[in-house]
């Protein structure tokens, strides 16, 4: 029942007086009233904005927040009103929606904010009156199908494989996506020139070259050098057998693969070969061998797994296909009346080219169409003014559909356009955005850093946290308790991981095991380098937490006995062969320079240098320069 | 082609303009606002305080933002209550009682003073408001036929689904009792002072009197 009808429900309950004298039964007790009688009104405040509307107003929708007693959790007893922190044009609709029982979606506003806005307030979009009701519901479509296409671009488009993909899996995102690997672009672009082989000795085979001795006539190319075409043909159809028996395998449904368009159309391109090398030569049945060759034509569709303006134009005219339908019938409809029309017309005339009404359906179409190839002309005067209405009807019934088929075609492509910007823009981005995110863990660094100074400035810091930050840092602080190792910071790790090499890498490779960090950390080695860090620091046993810098760790490294830190380059003929968890993300590759050739004591690099352990030391010059760079991971 | 089915669609453009100008000018009498006499005028006239009468007219002016009620939304508004079967003609006798100075719209006097009777009002206002809805052309008596019509739209707005099923002619037969009871000198209709004197002696009604009385 409409909520307004509940203002009229007292009427209809006193009008029940008029039953009594007619009832033969007491009636029933009515339910016993406790609310107070008299309406009050109520204060919303609405991020400042303060709203007031009767109880009544809002307890007429009793299922959505302010109709139910869920507003009383917003209820602050200070000011004694409804404190709401949302936006309060918005709520002028929700609450319009309480006062005249009709919600209206305010265009100007984005829809997914609206949406969450009703989603809060508890109001199903359903109610949105008829006004408003299909503007809403085509901005929402459009959303929804930019998500989509969002999504669907960021799952199949250039995520990385899992490490575990099986070659089939590995095959068919080579064929999907040709970009991500140079052996499938290679093929793609191989069968594009193979395809454009062959739709171009279709075509040039029936031209007519010269003839040869002992001849007059001109044959056509095909028959002159029928081996040469028969090779080629043959050979592009094996290419194309290949790729689809490829396809076929790579598919991860097969069923549905075999159902796609694309697959229809390579084994259409292809059958006709097949076809014909079974068929024997025989005069009946290569009346349809010939017809079969047709059909090596559609080889030209295998291009619009090349071109994405052919699948545009495809989609298009899918998504068209009722006004394209219209088109059609109301051509039909129209080429039969004017056909019947100068039929008649043109009966009586002698030498009548208007032989049948089919035939007159030539005339007319011609005519339609604007097209007006003049072998066929009425010649009564009847029949040439039939003939000029059935042309200027033409040009209204041919150009009524077509802007709509334009205007859908361009909608579609500017979609395709907006999208692949979207894509290409995605990833500076995501990047831009990581690198704001950097600032709050390196915050937490920062703190760790000041805890190792001198108690003056720790308190200070320490004040110019917010509370905020307090709870966050010790989340952290937990969570490093917990895993018994730390967090540390980009460069830091990457010297770790050159350090670490040389000698630690037996010791530390237990320590190496994954212990899979929380944490998704932008700078993603940051858990695998904060653990072998931690780590070392374990193995030592010194428990400070001071500057995750590199004379921290020096020190450790004299402390212990195991390492000394290499030159740079031999760290760097070894950092490869540790598996730095970084390989997954986009990097920007730091490239770290190499210095001049390893010295005996690594004192330029590393200050403190501990003494270096020779064996080790005649280890890695062997293998330095190896490698000249170390990708870092970054973003 | 295309000059075919434009005329043909002028023609029809053309057979509907004349109504559409009815109903502009229809469109143009309803717009016309009703406001009700001051509020201190109506607390003297109703047994209603000033806080209810508020209360009142907020809700009938939301509902009716031109301040008059006609009796087509009456119906539609009443038949909401009544889903399972057909109020229609009830709503239209309901209608009629409240509309006091018939024509055709019920105001918002109308309806508070109609209110005020049924909710604050005495036994025997209340009872002569029945007798009022009752009397279909006002002629001060009852007849059968009155009483048959208003009992079938009674049972009307029941529906077609009731437990004991409607057999035979139950309204009738109510109507058969309802004279028995009420037409005391059995000359066939029932006066106002015949219809007070033997509501006042049935228990029953009295008793469900009682009850009504906290409706608001």
């Amino acid at each position: 029942m409409a909520a307004g009808v509940a203002t009229w429900l007292p009427f209809a309950r006193a009008a029940a007086v008029g039953w009594l004298p007619l009832a033969k039964k007491t009636m029933p007790k009515p339910p016993v009233d406790n609310s107070s009688r008299s309406d009050e009104i109520l204060y919303l405040n609405v991020s400042g904005v303060r709203f007031q509307t009767w109880k009544n107003t809002l307890d007429r929708y009793p299922d959505t927040l302010l109709g139910s007693s869920e507003k009383e959790f917003f209820f602050n007893e200070d000011t004694e009103e409804y404190f709401f922190d949302r936006d309060h044009e918005m709520f002028r609709h929700i609450l319009n929606f309480y006062r005249t029982g009709k919600l209206h979606y305010p265009r100007h506003e984005c829809i997914q904010a609206f949406d969450e806005e009703l989603a809060f307030y508890g109001i199903v979009p359903e109610i949105i009156g008829d006004c408003c009701m299909e503007e809403y519901r085509d901005r929402k479509k459009e959303n929804q199908e930019r998500l989509a296409e969002d999504t669907e671009a960021n799952e199949s488009m250039d995520a990385p494989l899992p490490p575990d993909s099986t070659p089939r899996e590995r095959l068919w995102r080579a064929f999907e996506n040709p970009h991500t690997s140079t052996m499938a672009l290679v093929f793609y672009y191989v069968t594009g020139f193979f395809i454009a082989v062959s739709v171009i000795a279709n075509v040039v085979e029936t031209v007519p070259c010269r003839p040869p001795e002992g001849r007059i006539k001109d044959l056509p190319c095909g028959e002159k050098y029928q081996l040469a075409f028969f090779c080629m043909d043959t050979a592009c159809v094996l290419i194309f057998t290949f790729e689809y028996l490829m396809r076929l395998f790579a598919a991860p449904s097969r069923c549905k693969f075999m159902r796609s368009v694309m697959s229809v159309i390579d084994v259409v391109a292809i059958m006709p070969y097949y076809i014909g090398l079974v068929m024997p030569e025989n005069e009946d049945v290569s009346g349809a061998f010939v017809t079969l060759r047709v059909f090596r034509v559609f080889r030209i569709f295998k291009f619009s797994r090349h071109s994405q303006g052919l699948r545009i134009l495809g989609y298009t005219l899918k998504s068209c296909a009722s006004e394209l339908g219209f088109l059609l019938f109301s051509l039909t409809m129209a080429i039969i009346i004017f056909a019947t029309v100068m039929f008649y017309a043109e009966k009586g005339t002698k030498g009548s080219t208007f032989t049948s009404i089919p035939a007159s359906f030539w005339y007319t179409i011609v005519t339609m169409t604007t097209l007006g190839y003049g072998d066929m002309v009425p010649n009564t005067i009847a029949g040439k003014i039939f003939g000029s209405i059935c042309s200027l009807s033409g040009v209204l019934v041919i150009a009524l559909p077509v802007p709509v088929i334009v205007s859908n075609f361009s909608r579609i492509y500017h979609q395709n356009q907006r999208a692949d910007k979207r894509r290409a823009q995605q990833k500076v981005r995501l990047a831009r955005i990581r690198m704001a995110k950097k600032g709050t863990t390196n915050a937490f660094l920062q703190y760790k850093e000041d805890r190792g100074r001198d108690s003056d400035s720790t308190a200070l810091c320490v004040k110019n946290r917010s509370a905020f930050e307090h709870q966050h840092h010790h989340l952290l602080h937990c969570l490093e308790k917990t895993t018994n190792h730390e967090f540390t910071d980009e460069m830091t790790y990457s010297e770790l991981c050159m350090t670490e090499s040389v000698g630690f890498r037996t010791s530390r490779s237990t320590s190496l095991s994954s212990q899979q960090g929380a944490q998704n950390n932008p700078t993603g080695c940051c858990p695998r380098r904060a653990r072998r860090r931690a780590a070392m620091r374990l193995a030592n046993s010194t428990a400070s937490v001071s500057r995750g810098s590199v004379q921290e760790l020096d020190t450790l490294h004299i402390k212990t006995t195991s390492i000394p830190p290499q030159t740079r380059s031999s760290l760097n003929a070894q950092a490869d062969n540790l598996k730095l968890n970084c390989g997954e993300q986009d990097f920007t590759a730091a490239i770290i320079s190499i210095p001049t050739p390893p010295a005996n004591t690594p004192d330029e690099s590393l200050p403190p240098s501990p003494a270096p352990i020779p064996g080790i030391l005649r280890n890695t010059r062997a293998t330095a320069f190896t490698h000249e760079t170390v990708k870092i991971s970054s973003l | 082609m295309g000059a075919v089915v434009g005329t043909l669609t002028m023609q029809t453009k053309q057979n509907r303009r004349p109504s559409r100008d009815k109903t502009d000018d229809e469109l143009e009498m309803t717009m016309v606002c009703h406001r009700p006499e001051g509020l201190e005028q109506l607390e003297a006239q109703t047994n209603f305080t000033k806080q209810e009468l508020q209360i009142l007219y907020r809700g009938f002016k939301n509902e009716c933002p031109s301040g008059v009620v006609n009796e087509e939304t009456f119906k539609h508004i009443y038949a909401q209550f009544f889903p399972h079967g057909d109020a229609s003609m009830y709503a239209h006798y309901l209608f009629s009682a409240f509309d006091t100075a018939n024509n055709g719209s019920i105001k918002f006097k109308d309806f508070v003073m109609g209110l005020s009777i049924l909710l604050r009002g005495t036994l025997r206002e209340k009872l002569e408001w029945t007798f009022h809805l009752y009397d279909i052309n006002r002629d001060g008596y009852i007849n059968r036929e009155e009483m048959t019509e208003i009992v079938r739209a009674i049972y009307d707005m029941m529906g077609k689904y009731t437990y004991p099923a409607l057999k035979g002619d139950v309204p009738q037969q109510h109507v058969d009792a309802f004279f028995q009871k009420m037409d005391k000198n059995k000359d066939g209709v029932v006066t106002l002072e015949e219809f007070i004197v033997a509501c006042q002696e049935d228990e029953t009604m009295m008793r469900s009197m009682q009850l009504f009385e906290n409706v608001m």
